[in-house]
């Protein structure tokens, strides 16, 4: 393998640089990403980023220094636009063409939206640095009200930091208690209770109907947001947190089976031995069967290690195994989950009190401690995420 | 010079945190004290939280490992050391001189043993 086109200049495609550079590759390495940003980091965008405690120079995930110790070439602000694995060739939206023995797909996704507000001022999604200076830029113009739509991770810590800049929140989630499918009814309650202890409106059981609109002189601008029951909410700024659509459009012909991501076997590796997929656009087939896609930081960083591996040995011979960490600050509160949670036989908090929100709960399966979670004790998380990882790898 | 805690308070693999000018992570690595700045470079978490391996500590927040002889960090995503500090002890107590601020990184900080009485 002389060339390795990494397709995506985030978290993952970095990663995976690094990774192709850690593991011995010493040929070709391109680079391409869609935004004209050097590697960042995403997860300060809807926490410190759009609150103003950290600016755009803070976002960088590796200096110019290092970026250039990997040897790599950076095609940034240019998308790739068609995969010919039969060429060996990767299309570019600049009309130039990158002759390719292997390619790792780390294209991530694009926030999804409401059908008909793509041009609509006020309706934001928060994915990119240019989101959140867009959303940043509206939220400190002197508006009043802010409808969130979606009280998942991102939701919730847009909710949060919204709070902090003094607006009025309403936040809008189709299920029954926020966070249930990830957490559990009883611990999505105890998020629930965050938002409406800090006065910020949570509406469970609510989906969204339509939006109110005036026109000005520089088009629509949104004014509220109506409820499938017909509620009106006043509305200066809307955010979306109602999840990605993974990039994965750019491979229609490639012969790659692309479904929610790009499917990829229990190593991240493709149809093909030379295409792996990592990061947010991964599908990758489970050891029961099932196939499963993450939308995490961590999963980002830790999925390129097997994928590499994978890649370069031209055959699937190891098995990615996700340790499932996600963390979370709301409202000053910092919230660490590991491992499986989904569907525990039983939960157990077996440190402080959700009352005090300072606790860690343990979440079991068959007697076995499978999942944990904590809030605002990072110090018996770590510990038990540790053993959690013990488990895993041995298992 | 500042008093950090009782030697038999900080047995191997535990970690303090104390408050100086900015906060300070006291460390006993399998018998060696060690002190470094609490916050970690990356992203807003405290080291003596972390998880003790060695002389290194890994974040508690994004796993980043620092060095707790030199302060460097030796895998992403942090980049930025954190400053180390001097650890004494003295009549069976801890103190950490935050005076020198010894962030040069190629020097190695020498452990003090928590077992040695230091004048």
């Amino acid at each position: 393998m002389r060339t390795v086109t990494v397709v995506g200049a985030s978290l993952a495609g970095l990663n995976s640089v690094q990774q192709l550079r850690h593991q011995g590759f010493d040929g070709r390495i391109v680079v391409v990403g869609d935004e004209p940003y050097r590697p960042y980091d995403r997860p300060p965008l809807s926490k410190a980023f759009l609150a103003g405690r950290a600016r755009v120079d803070d976002l960088w995930l590796c200096d110019a220094s290092e970026q250039d110790e990997l040897e790599a070439e950076w095609l940034l602000g240019v998308r790739a636009e068609q995969l010919d694995p039969a060429a060996g060739r990767v299309r570019l939206s600049n009309e130039t063409e990158i002759d390719t023995d292997g390619v790792v797909i780390a294209t991530g996704g694009r926030a999804s939206r409401v059908p008909g507000t793509e041009d609509m001022r006020g309706v934001h999604t928060v994915r990119t640095i240019e989101d959140a200076i867009a959303l940043r830029a509206d939220l400190t113009n002197g508006v009043e009200n802010v409808v969130v739509v979606g009280a998942g991770w991102i939701g919730a810590e847009i909710a949060s930091t919204c709070h902090e800049l003094g607006l009025s929140v309403t936040l809008l989630e189709a299920s029954e208690v926020p966070l249930s499918r990830t957490l559990g009814d009883a611990m999505g309650s105890v998020f629930a209770a965050l938002h409406t202890d800090h006065g910020v409106r949570l509406r469970c059981g609510e989906r969204v109907g339509g939006f109110t609109h005036v026109n000005d002189g520089n088009g629509r601008r949104v004014t509220g947001v109506w409820l499938a029951d017909g509620t009106q909410l006043p509305a200066d700024v809307v955010v979306m947190g109602v999840g990605i659509r993974p990039a994965a459009d750019w491979l229609a012909g490639s012969g790659i089976t692309v479904s929610d991501g790009v499917v990829c076997d229990p190593g991240c590796v493709t149809e093909l031995p030379s295409v792996v997929a990592v990061g947010d656009v991964a599908r990758y087939r489970t050891t029961n069967g099932g196939t499963v896609r993450h939308e995490h930081w961590t999963n980002a960083a830790e999925q390129s290690a097997t994928a590499i591996r994978n890649l370069l040995a031209g055959a699937t011979i190891e098995h990615y195994r996700p340790s499932g960490y996600v963390w979370s600050d709301q409202y000053g509160v910092r919230l660490q989950v590991a491992g499986e949670l989904a569907q525990p036989d039983e939960v157990e908090v077996i440190d402080g009190s959700p009352s005090d929100r300072r606790f860690v709960v343990a979440y079991r399966q068959g007697g076995e401690t499978v999942g944990v979670l904590a809030m605002n004790n990072p110090k018996l998380f770590t510990r038990m995420r540790k053993q959690l990882a013990k488990r895993v790898t041995s298992a | 010079m500042i008093p950090a805690c009782s030697v038999t308070d900080l047995p191997p693999g535990e970690s303090v945190r104390i408050q100086a000018d900015v906060p300070i992570a006291v460390f006993n690595a399998d018998g060696d004290l060690y002190a470094i700045d609490d916050t970690c470079s990356h992203q807003d978490a405290s080291l003596s939280d972390g998880w003790l391996e060695g002389c290194f500590v890994e974040c508690p927040l994004h796993a980043a490992l620092f060095d707790l002889r030199t302060g460097m960090p030796s895998c992403l995503p942090a980049k930025k050391p954190v400053r180390t500090h001097m650890v004494l002890v003295h009549d069976g107590y801890i103190y950490v001189d935050t005076s020198a601020h010894e962030r040069v990184p190629e020097h190695t900080a020498e452990p003090v043993r928590a077992s040695e009485a230091v004048a």
